[in-house]
């Protein structure tokens, strides 16, 4: 393997704001996201994800505005997930200046959504975003769940992952409901059993709280790290992410 | 005693059929000192000092868009004239002759030989940073760190050989063209616009190649 595993923050925006307190030192305002994504650029974050949590669909304007000023001032990958229910606002951000976007409930309500924006856009266009809790009831043991792990699905994580991936999912952001939060390390177990049935790119997400927490997801199959509050808080850099991932004999971009 | 100085910035057109995210190309090629101008004008891309083919997706619909405006005449066109083009991803690609995908075969440009194929690797799309091998003769590389990485997103590639060309490769699952150059026409796989300090130096020594 030569390509980077890739260190990728995750910035929550409600109405044009980072929410969820973010202390980052050097920033003017740290509620702004396109200073924070340009800090996060400048520290060597390999892409970023923007997730739009606006409740009101008046608001979700301002969503438009900030891919917009990210894209014209920081020059990674950047997707945008939240709210995307339809082609036109894939179109929408794409256009804006985002070069991927995730979704989540929309696909599992309608998950003929998948194609359709893969054939318009292409598999690369589309991380699926999976929020999973335990569930005794599945075949693998863990469900899909909705509402931030709030609603139960009738779908198995794992099957839904290789379905997606069949429907033209580019890459699988796995999010633990159950580890998000305790900073007690990442859902290998869950990783591995997704890696399993997808070839496409995996992204883990939920529970790292500190840099020895990366490099085991990585061992159990994933391709790319996706954090928020370590780095938000200023707990980890990403230059300290990067040079835990190196010393287990990962490539890093620096 | 007063002294005139007379800078030229070259005009760069960014070929607009409708792909993807073409904003962080207009704004990084702008760093690289072009003046640019996003635009589906057949005119515009054929009078512009270099011309840039952008392209995400899939390879039959990008053929289609830029058929649609006409971007294969401008293209030609250029071809003709000897005038820089730079080819970016699937926009790449098209410079091919041919492109295979889901069992199907499109036709490309035709201005490099040789087929686009699917990637044999474990990983795909291959999509993250990767190193790339480039001869020092290729000078869209010149003064980039040989241990740099640029950002790649495709699940297809072109692997040569191309005769009189000068390549860049890139593994993932065995080597690749990552980037190209043959008289005025260039190409990289990777994104230049998305791979940071790396990419804006690429664009920089294209932008400079216009003059």
């Amino acid at each position: 393997m030569s390509i980077a595993v890739r260190v990728i923050p995750c910035l929550d925006v409600d109405a044009g704001r980072v929410v969820k307190g973010v202390q980052f030192a050097g920033l003017r305002d740290v509620g702004d996201p396109v200073e924070l994504a340009a800090a996060y650029g400048e520290a060597g974050a390999d892409e970023l994800t923007f997730l739009d949590v606006t409740a009101s669909v008046d608001d979700r304007d301002t969503v438009y505005d900030v891919v917009r000023r990210t894209a014209e001032t920081v020059f990674i990958p950047l997707t945008v997930g939240g709210g995307v229910r339809s082609v036109s606002d894939v179109d929408r951000l794409l256009r804006a200046g985002a070069d991927k976007v995730s979704v989540n409930t929309a696909v599992i309500e309608r998950p003929e959504l998948i194609g359709e924006i893969a054939r318009r856009f292409g598999s690369q266009v589309l991380v699926m975003s999976l929020d999973v809790a335990p569930n005794p009831a599945m075949p693998s043991g863990w469900g899909v769940t909705t509402h931030g792990g709030r609603r139960l699905t009738e779908l198995d994580a794992v099957a839904w992952a290789a379905t997606a991936a069949d429907l033209g999912a580019g890459e699988i952001l796995v999010n633990s409901i159950e580890a998000d939060g305790t900073k007690q390390g990442f859902d290998l177990p869950l990783i591995a059993a997704i890696r399993a049935v997808v070839t496409a790119p995996v992204i883990a997400s939920g529970g790292a709280g500190a840099a020895e927490h990366f490099p085991p997801a990585i061992a159990a199959g994933a391709d790319a790290v996706l954090a928020a509050s370590v780095f938000h808080f200023g707990q980890l850099t990403i230059p300290q992410v990067k040079d835990e991932l190196a010393e287990a004999g990962y490539p890093v971009r620096r | 005693m007063v002294v005139a100085f007379i800078v030229t910035t070259p005009t760069v057109a960014i070929l607009d059929y409708g792909s993807g995210n073409l904003r962080s190309a207009e704004r990084a090629l702008l760093r690289a000192g072009a003046a640019v101008e996003v635009t589906s004008d057949r005119a515009t891309c054929v009078a512009a000092n270099g011309l840039v083919v952008p392209g995400v997706g899939a390879f039959a619909s990008c053929m289609d868009g830029i058929v649609a405006v006409g971007g294969d005449r401008a293209i030609a066109r250029r071809v003709r004239d000897a005038a820089p083009i730079l080819g970016i991803c699937v926009g790449a690609q098209v410079l091919f002759e041919s492109g295979r995908e889901h069992g199907q075969t499109t036709p490309g440009l035709g201005v490099f030989e040789g087929v686009v194929e699917r990637l044999r690797a474990d990983r795909v799309p291959h999509m993250g940073w990767n190193t790339v091998a480039a001869p020092t003769d290729l000078t869209l590389f010149d003064g980039v760190d040989p241990d740099a990485r640029f950002y790649f997103v495709h699940s297809y590639a072109a692997t040569g050989p191309v005769p009189g060309a000068t390549v860049a490769t890139c593994d993932h699952g065995g080597r690749f063209i990552a980037a190209i150059n043959r008289g005025a026409v260039s190409a990289t796989q990777f994104h230049p616009e998305k791979s940071a300090d790396a990419g804006a130096a690429v664009l920089r020594n294209w932008v400079r190649s216009l003059r």
